[in-house]
């Protein structure tokens, strides 16, 4: 039985090499949906630097001006606020469709209690901010407490807002010369610098680096890892010690209160308090978000990306009205823009790099 | 104890005696219940129906071109055993077979401020003569700049992209007061005239007016006439000339009358518009579906026109000739909103 088999022979002719996984066919679009995935804004800024691009050759200096340029950003300077509200509330896989109800709502809280109970305009601001963040915690406590799901939560709250709004306000616009006259800190983001022909209101100015620090808090610090974490997985987010109810009613709570500075800066931007205004803020803020690339299903994107989502809409907006297209032709690109923008989030989501 | 079961008996009696007295009940549609211009209709229906001892029930939309929640309305009106149904319709010609169904169950229908499609839809039409409003503020504008209306360079701030009838009508009256050719006069964008810098929608509001008013800048700086299709779509446009440091120079023109309105042109903000009467229209819609009630007689329209007009007025303080106008004092007293 000294006849040692030979069981080992059978391999003899398999390969040596370990199994590897790793993907062979390294291409060019392999590393683009690499590049990509570690840096989700960069679709976004590829399209905004080429619609700016573009609409600056065809309408020349009308267009490629700072002058128009900087209209834009005044135009977007709104829905770029709520949108950033938006981008923290959908990276945790929420959605918030209450946004722009409290955002009106709490312009008006601002007014009422300026012109209404006489209180100081610096009172009333306090309080129009301290009301959007009171909303922001109802919506937050119903979705992180009571376990409601966000679409549903600020469904209802957008309704309940809203009407809460009509009612008090008993829709009466408050005069954009009232305001000058009595309460002009009401009208304080309306303010702004010029540089030559540029203008850069303090909404602007209030836009960009409210960007840049939840920007630098959602990358550089644990409570934004933990935005991330528990939009990506709640239950691993919680069993690596993570607060998740804690983190997404302060999320919340943290949109109502951009919300109610978007509310202080809308006041800036169309001189009166009107109860009518920014019915639309909620799904353009969603807008601004998908085309910016952040995912619906949370945990991924970059709050950048919204920006260039928001200006993406401007510059077509604008770009379009100075070619003299009807107004339709906007609605119609933008919804495809939408629709490519999730196409390309899908594509991503495939990258195993 | 027993005067206590005898007098809510008697509560009860009167109570139902009430209900018997005011048989005659009427429903209000409007397009939203949160527009000051719905809710002053609101109120002149409402003080108009408990002069007559009628019961008013009001509905309204969620939002403007809520058609659904308007056709609904309809149907419990007719179930309810209304008599009558005054209506401002979202949707125009989707409307019709509600309200068709309304006429066959022997309702009267009368459309308030927005005109069916077509218009003998309803039994009658209550509303302002739009198109007369904007050839009003036409002609102002013209007036106002004399020789310069040759050569302005004018915005047209409209509604909405899907051209409501009300829009197009003062954008097209306006244009025909000022003095420019017409194209199809049932759309407002066709016209060929230099003049018109461009048109760009609003929707109503101070936002939309301000944003439409910042491309129409960007597209042509030397803009000086500005007709905007009501006076929060006018401030809008205000706030936007305001930051291009234009406001002193150009000519600012609306419609509506409602009282901000009439307080931004005693500021100097808008330089004239055409004033309607909401409260007016309302309460002569109970009045005639009273009529219809008790008498059986159903309203005729002002001669020469396919409606009731409920009149406008011009509102200016810098009258001009050849156009009539009240002032604002007497603007604030007839405003509404």
């Amino acid at each position: 039985m000294s006849t040692t088999p030979s069981f080992e022979a059978a391999s003899a002719n398999s390969p040596e090499t370990v199994a590897d996984f790793s993907s062979n066919h390294n291409s060019a679009i392999n590393r683009i949906q690499h590049a990509l995935h570690v840096t989700p804004s960069l679709v976004p800024l590829i399209v905004l630097v080429l619609s700016v691009a573009i609409f600056g050759l065809l309408l020349g200096s009308k267009f490629f001006s700072p002058f128009a340029l900087t209209l834009i950003l005044q135009q977007v300077a709104i829905v770029g606020i709520v949108g950033a509200a938006q981008s923290l509330v959908i990276l945790t896989a929420g959605i918030d469709l209450s946004v722009g109800a409290i955002m009106v709502l709490s312009s008006v809280v601002m007014g009422q209690c300026t012109f209404r109970y006489g209180l100081p305009p610096s009172m009333a601001v306090v309080l129009g901010l301290a009301c959007g963040t009171f909303v922001g915690f109802i919506n937050g406590w119903l979705i992180a407490r009571v376990k409601l799901p966000p679409f549903i939560v600020t469904l209802g709250m957008w309704q309940i807002v809203l009407a809460t709004n009509f009612l008090y306000s008993a829709n009466e616009t408050i005069r954009s010369q009232d305001i000058a006259k009595h309460a002009p800190l009401l009208q304080f983001f309306g303010e702004k610098i010029k540089i030559g022909t540029a203008n850069f209101t303090f909404g602007v100015i209030f836009l960009v680096l409210l960007v840049i620090v939840l920007n630098y808090v959602l990358r550089h610090t644990a409570y934004g890892r933990h935005i991330y974490a528990v939009g990506d997985d709640p239950e691993a987010a919680e069993l690596s010690g993570v607060n998740v109810k804690g983190v997404l009613i302060s999320v919340y709570m943290l949109a109502g209160l951009i919300c109610a500075f978007a509310g202080w800066a809308l006041i800036g931007r169309i001189g009166s308090i009107s109860p009518t205004s920014g019915q639309l803020a909620n799904i353009e803020s969603i807008t601004a978000v998908v085309i910016g690339g952040i995912s619906l299903f949370g945990g991924r994107g970059s709050i950048l990306g919204m920006l260039f989502g928001a200006l993406i809409v401007g510059v077509f907006t604008l770009g379009l009205r100075l070619m003299g297209a009807d107004a339709q032709w906007t609605f119609l690109l933008i919804g495809a823009l939408i629709i490519a923008a999730v196409a390309v989030d899908q594509w991503i989501r495939k990258v195993s790099v | 104890m027993k005067k206590l079961l005898a007098c809510t008996a008697l509560t009860m009696a009167a109570m139902t005696g009430n209900a018997y007295a005011s048989d005659v009940s009427v429903c209000l549609i409007t397009k939203t219940d949160t527009n000051p211009f719905f809710v002053k209709m609101r109120e002149g229906a409402e003080a108009k129906a408990t002069e007559l001892g009628m019961v008013l029930k009001s509905y309204a939309g969620k939002v403007d071109g809520d058609h659904e929640t308007q056709v609904a309305a309809i149907e419990t009106c007719i179930a309810d055993g209304a008599s009558g149904i005054l209506l401002t319709a979202s949707d125009t010609s989707s409307i019709v077979p509600a309200v068709q169904q309304a006429r066959d169950a022997g309702l009267v229908v009368i459309a308030l401020d927005t005109p069916l499609s077509p218009i003998d839809a309803a039994d009658a039409t209550f509303a302002t003569d739009n198109f007369l409003a904007g050839e009003l503020i036409g002609q102002w504008a013209a007036a106002k700049l004399g020789d310069g209306a040759a050569t302005a360079k004018i915005a047209m701030l409209d509604l909405g992209i899907s051209q409501p009838t009300v829009g197009v009508l003062r954008d097209q009256g306006f244009l025909q007061g000022f003095g420019i050719e017409l194209g199809d006069p049932n759309k407002w964008g066709d016209e060929t005239d230099p003049r018109i810098v461009g048109n760009d929608v609003t929707a109503g509001n101070e936002e939309g007016g301000r944003k439409a008013m910042e491309n129409l800048l960007a597209t042509d700086p030397g803009i000086n006439v500005v007709y905007t299709i009501n006076e929060p779509a006018a401030a809008g446009a205000y706030e936007a000339l305001k930051s291009f440091g234009r406001e002193n120079d150009v000519l600012i023109v609306s419609v509506d009358g409602g009282c901000p309105g009439v307080e931004n042109i005693k500021d100097g903000v808008i330089g004239a518009t055409s004033q309607q009467y909401p409260l007016l229209m309302a309460s002569l819609g109970v009045e005639a579906i009273h009529a219809w009630a008790t008498e059986g007689v159903k309203p005729e329209p002002t001669p020469g026109k396919d409606f009731f007009d409920t009149g406008v007025a011009l509102v200016t303080d810098e009258p001009v000739d050849g156009v009539t106008s009240i002032n604002t004092t007497e603007g604030t007293n007839l405003c509404w909103g």
